[in-house]
């Protein structure tokens, strides 16, 4: 038995050995132009190798690659800087939001070929069903239908088993579940060889029982491997997929007898699972021909683009990838020695992040992954005892510290790059065609638009304008402009030439701009500021797909926050752009439902928030209530039955900063939560009770602050105030004066001159209610007279007006218009104005 | 039954070692009573193909187990680490019993342990009547294990001082422990190892030296992955203790085992099971311990003082008083949980309302 080895002279002895020897079921050589179908295993670095191999032992004229025959033209950029990852692409034109993937990692056996061809100067030509085919719309209707998470959208549907390239894409979306093995027998059949003799990671099963064996091409026995799986393997989920995958391997017959025709030696490099129906007599040509016969196409465009290792992997719903690029990158850059060089790569990595790992431990792992290996009974050690040998050796057990391995060295992140003058990528066609259709000009020189957000077309620039923004292709600024209106917009748009890397950059994240900037978007939100802002983006780029990923990230984050006023700042903003969202048409539900979360947790922290806060702090914390209280009305039902239940919480802690209280106090009885009655014996107990002057004083500014309806239609109320004043010794009166202008100083004159009329009427009227029964109304005229001086302040009208003299410069009016003109002094002034009140009443 | 309180592994589990001896072909490291294989076996439980049924020791992940098992393979020392409450002591145990047949050579770590406690001690009588002689030496467990080629445990390694701890390094790195009064030295027997347990909430402790760390390979034991595994555990242990505490069994048992285990995984984890709502995580460690001691409590409850039946307000108590820990901030998450998840989930009312009275 002549074995191959991979070397070119050995190449000729192979033809001639008989080819039941070696060749297998590739065919008599003898009669036919010699075929080699080398069956690989997606982005498998084993098979990669192999495949170089076999191909320099070959010596093939074309080699033939399972692909869209699209990207024929496209190979020669191989040579031309591309550098990979990156992936074949087509979509449709004018649409390309349809569009698939084929990617490509410099282990991809796939791209190895490619590589060896154009270095060989040898022709390529892709197998596969032409990605006209596979996006015509005939199956783009069924797929717009399902759920997609991921920034790429391709609207093929698998059914071949052969995920391992994109098309079938948007089907894993589809599919929450993981692959099961039966599926898996199609996806990756060399994964199930692999597992049935006890591997858990393919690539070491194939290290071990194919490259280890050195000499004995492996590809003949794959083959024959595969058509005993395809005998008994279970059919696909559905008819559709039967016919699918029966007519990609008459398209790949289609194109190899076409290659036998017209050259001597053809390699075959396609998915392990299609070699058996590739290999061996070909059925009739005919037969194929009715499966291909009448499919409809759809006009496509291809290109190269960039890809990452992490969009290799399954991590970010590339449902049907590979989850650790970065190890099989290790596995084919690595010739000996692969456990131990992966144990100093780790070390490397962990002492990036300064940690400390020394050479002994990567010794230590070494032999506890080997140990592992053993004792689970494998030869060598894979991915499994790797991982699990740095997590307890180098990483203390810490899966935080094993995260930096797996990110920067199992997935290994790497960005593939395109050369600026390949073809457009679609991202880019779709950027003009929208500009053209909003009659946008593309042109280097700066113009000024306004834009009126009420017309389809101008609503449409904006849109347009404000997702660049978000791909950083910042093609308009936005200018003030003057005039008022909320449905206006300034921009000043100018086309910069280095705008084309900034679209390469972009079109990573999806094909059209609304995909792509829903998926920047989305992409590692960061703060709470951050996602606030980002929320704001999305309404105003019209983009409510990048919402829930958003809400889910403000959710999180509002759960570890625990400052409470950063939440309640939040909150108005939120319900707000709710609204404001809705005005463009967004649905907005999920924003009211993460506004509600929001308020249960401000509610639940409130209580501990508002306890014992000193006065400053009060201070600032009342706006923020008072701002979640108005917002709160545009929120449901429940929303605010949650607010006003955690408002009486709080109020039944002793420890509430008066301010607060009176606040809060106030709040419920706008509300209608409690009865006027109850919030007059709230105010009487705070007035008689609290702890200091000055809180007493506080509460009164929160509970009367706002409005004067209050004091104007409660008698009871005016004169517990009333009475309580009276009551005040001189000093306090001192005291508490500044706070209480504070309070009433804010209502506006026919407020001031309402409750003035009523002052001056309780001084006359006897008090008809019982509560004031008791009061020495008598002895409080000096108190009114200050409150009315208090109140005052330029007010005329009623009694009153008689006594002040009118317009309130009057000889009486002379206190209180200091203390009016003295808001910004109110300390010095006040001494004055008590002096003046107590003695001139 | 035994008059034993609580008899050790290798006297309970005597026939199913015994079994595993018998029929495990595959091969030993030195010293070891079972190749690595059958010691998972133990400890994970199966079926011998001799018939003999093994019961599993650890519910958990059989990957963490394998590592556990292989570190003490290649003669590195093993550190469990996990919050209270996650079978640290018991693997160890287990392991100690199946690997070396003895799992009492132990170590307790204290705040008080001395050094004696990890090298040697001396019988005082004997050296001031015969002078430092070998029989008048009194060994520790560690240098016990060292001589007869045995697994020496330490329990709660980090609440050691740290003088104390670094007498292991020698011991570890050189595989012997000198004797300078005797001019002499202890060297291991191959097999010896040592097995640590430390408990990562108060790493602080006496937080190892690095010197010593890197002699161990560390594995942590994680609180039970799925809700099902944990409540399988909860009910199993509270069966156990039941019939130790001679309560009556109660009826709804499963439901509320099911809640209290939920509640505890849903705030340790600071997210809910379905994934959607964050929740902020307590102080309090909310072992799968706790939930079987609030369990248990909430039968006694139930029991003597109720109708015989579990109920969400028999739990709630126990629930609370577990969660809330720190009197402001815990109290504050566990409103928020309330008021954001529980609330929400229309068949836990009762259990909202027994929580809510519960914190009033």
């Amino acid at each position: 038995m002549t074995r191959v080895d991979d070397t070119t002279e050995l190449a000729p002895a192979e033809e001639s050995v008989p080819a039941d020897a070696v060749v297998g079921a590739t065919g008599p050589p003898e009669t036919q132009p010699p075929v080699r179908v080398l069956g690989i295993r997606h982005h498998g670095p084993g098979s990669a190798r192999a495949v170089v191999a076999a191909l320099t032992a070959h010596d093939p004229d074309v080699v033939l690659i399972e692909g869209p025959p699209e990207g024929d033209a496209l190979v020669p950029w191989v040579a031309r800087g591309l550098e990979p990852p990156v992936a074949l692409l087509s979509y449709v034109v004018g649409d390309p939001t349809r569009a698939a993937y084929w990617p490509f990692a410099v282990f991809s056996p796939e791209w190895q070929a490619m590589a060896w061809a154009v270095e060989h100067r040898r022709e390529v030509r892709f197998m596969d069903l032409p990605a006209a085919v596979t996006l015509a719309p005939r199956r783009a209707v069924a797929q717009e239908a399902l759920p997609e998470d991921a920034p790429i959208r391709t609207p093929d549907a698998p059914g071949d088993g052969d995920p391992a390239i994109a098309p079938d894409l948007a089907y894993e979306n589809a599919d929450p579940d993981p692959p099961s093995e039966r599926e898996q027998v199609r996806t990756d059949p060399i994964a199930v060889l692999a597992r049935t003799a006890g591997y858990d990671d393919p690539e070491r099963w194939w290290d071990d029982v194919v490259e280890t064996r050195h000499g004995i091409d492996p590809f003949d026995a794959i083959t024959e491997a595969m058509a005993e799986l395809r005998r008994y393997a279970p059919p696909p989920r559905s008819h559709a997929e039967q016919v699918e995958e029966d007519r990609r391997e008459a398209q790949m017959r289609t194109v190899l007898r076409a290659a036998t025709r017209d050259r001597d030696r053809v390699a075959v490099v396609c998915g392990a699972w299609h070699a058996p129906a590739l290999t061996g007599k070909l059925p009739p040509a005919s037969h194929d021909a009715k499966l291909l016969r009448g499919l409809p196409k759809a006009k496509v465009a291809t290109t190269w683009v960039p890809w990452t290792h992490s969009r290799l992997a399954a991590a970010s719903g590339y449902g049907a990838g590979i989850t650790s690029p970065g190890w099989y990158q290790h596995l084919f850059d690595a010739t000996d020695e692969v456990v131990a060089r992966w144990f100093t790569e780790v070390a490397r990595v962990l002492r990036r992040h300064d940690l400390p790992v020394s050479s002994a431990h990567a010794i230590e792992a070494t032999r506890l992954a080997e140990a592992l290996a053993v004792m689970r009974g494998r030869p060598v050690a894979g991915l499994d005892e790797v991982q699990e040998a740095a997590l307890a050796v180098m990483c203390d057990g810490s899966e935080p510290v094993l995260a930096f391995v797996t990110n920067d060295l199992v997935v290994g992140e790497r960005l593939g790059s395109v050369p600026g003058d390949a073809p457009l990528v679609p991202l880019d066609a779709d950027l003009r065609a929208q500009a053209r259709s909003l009659r946008l000009p593309v042109a280097p020189e700066p113009k000024d638009l306004v834009l009126d957000l009420r017309k389809d077309n101008d609503r449409g620039k904006s849109r347009l304008l404000h997702r660049l923004r978000i791909l950083d292709i910042p093609w308009g600024r936005q200018m003030a402009i003057s005039g008022t209106g909320t449905f206006k917009e300034g921009w000043r748009v100018q086309w910069h030439p280095e705008f084309a890397v900034a679209i390469v950059v972009a079109s990573g994240y999806g094909t059209t701009v609304e995909s792509a900037a829903t998926a920047c978007l989305a992409a590692d939100p960061g703060s709470l500021a951050e996602i606030t802002s980002r929320i704001e983006k999305a309404l105003l780029a019209d983009l409510p797909d990048a919402l829930p990923p958003l809400l889910a990230a403000l959710d999180q984050r509002a759960a570890h926050e625990a400052d409470i006023a950063q939440l309640m700042e939040a909150l108005p903003a939120l319900v707000r752009s709710q609204r404001y969202g809705s005005v463009r048409g967004t649905d907005t539900t999920s924003l009211e439902a993460v506004a509600t979360g929001m308020l249960a947790r401000v509610v639940a922290g409130l209580p501990a928030a508002v306890g014992g806060l000193a006065p400053d702090a009060a201070a600032e914390l009342r706006p923020h209530l008072d701002a979640v209280s108005a917002t709160i009305g545009l929120l449901s039902d429940e929303a605010r039955s949650l607010w006003l239940g955690g408002i009486r919480k709080v109020l039944q802690r002793a420890d509430v900063p008066g301010l607060l209280g009176g606040r809060l106090t106030r709040t419920l009885l706008d509300a209608g939560q409690i009865e006027t009655a109850e919030a007059r014996g709230a105010l009487g107990r705070a007035l008689s009770h609290g702890p200091s002057v000055i809180e007493r004083a506080a509460f009164a500014e929160g509970f009367l602050a706002g409005s004067a309806l209050l004091l104007i239609h409660d008698r009871a109320i005016l004169s517990l105030v009333d009475a309580w004043l009276a009551e005040l010794a001189a000093d306090d009166f001192l005291e508490v004066l500044p706070v209480l202008r504070r309070a009433l100083g804010a209502y506006n004159q026919p407020e001031r001159r309402a409750l003035a009329e009523r002052i001056s009427a309780l001084d006359r009227e006897a008090e008809p209610e019982e509560v004031e029964a008791d009061l020495p109304l008598e002895d409080l005229a000096e108190a009114l007279a200050t409150v009315r001086l208090l109140l005052g302040g330029g007010t005329g009208g009623g009694t009153w007006a008689g006594h002040a003299g009118g317009g309130g410069t009057g000889e009486r009016g002379t206190a209180a218009s200091r203390l009016s003109e003295g808001g910004n002094n109110e300390g010095g002034t006040a001494a004055s104005v008590t002096g003046g009140g107590v003695t001139g009443g | 039954m035994t008059e034993l309180m609580r008899p050790h592994a290798e006297q309970e589990h005597a026939d199913e070692l015994a079994a595993l001896v018998r029929v495990d072909d595959r091969p030993r490291p030195p010293s070891w009573r079972l190749s690595p294989w059958a010691v998972v076996t133990y400890v994970l439980g199966g079926t011998l193909d001799d018939g003999t049924v093994i019961t599993p020791k650890y519910v958990g992940s059989r990957r963490l187990v394998e590592t556990a098992v292989a570190t003490l393979a290649t003669d590195r020392a093993l550190l469990l680490l996990g919050v209270p409450g996650t079978a640290k002591s018991w693997l160890s145990e287990h392991l100690a019993a199946a690997i070396s047949g003895s799992s009492t050579l132990l170590v307790q770590g204290t705040a008080g342990t001395p050094e004696e406690a990890v090298r040697y001690g001396w019988n005082y009588a004997r050296l001031i009547a015969e002078g430092p002689s070998r029989a008048a030496l009194v060994p520790s467990p560690v240098m016990v294990a060292m001589e007869t080629g045995g697994i020496a445990r330490i329990e709660e390694l980090t609440r050691m001082p740290s003088d104390v701890q670094d007498a292991l390094i020698t011991v570890l790195s050189e595989k012997s422990l000198p004797i300078p009064e005797l001019g002499s030295e202890v060297q291991a027997t191959r097999g010896f190892n040592v097995i640590a347990t430390a408990n990562d909430r108060d790493r602080g402790v006496n937080e190892l030296s690095s010197a010593l760390r890197r002699r161990f390979n560390t594995v942590v034991l994680p609180v039970p992955a799925t809700a099902e595994e944990e409540v399988r555990i909860v009910t199993r242990r509270v069966a156990e203790l039941g019939r130790s505490l001679e309560l009556p069994p109660a009826d709804g048992a499963e439901a509320e085992i099911r809640r209290v285990v939920t509640v505890f995984r849903e705030l340790r984890r600071g997210v809910t099971e379905d994934g959607k709502t964050s929740l902020k995580i307590p102080s309090g460690t909310l072992s799968t311990a706790e939930a079987i001691s609030v369990v248990t409590n909430g039968l006694a409850l139930a029991s003597h003082f109720g109708d015989g039946v579990l109920r969400a307000g028999d739990v709630a108590a126990g629930i609370v008083g577990s969660v809330v820990k720190d009197p402001v901030a815990d109290a504050t998450l566990w409103q928020e949980y309330l008021e954001t998840v529980v609330r929400e989930r229309r068949d836990w009312k009762d259990f909202y309302r027994a929580a809510r009275d519960e914190d009033r």
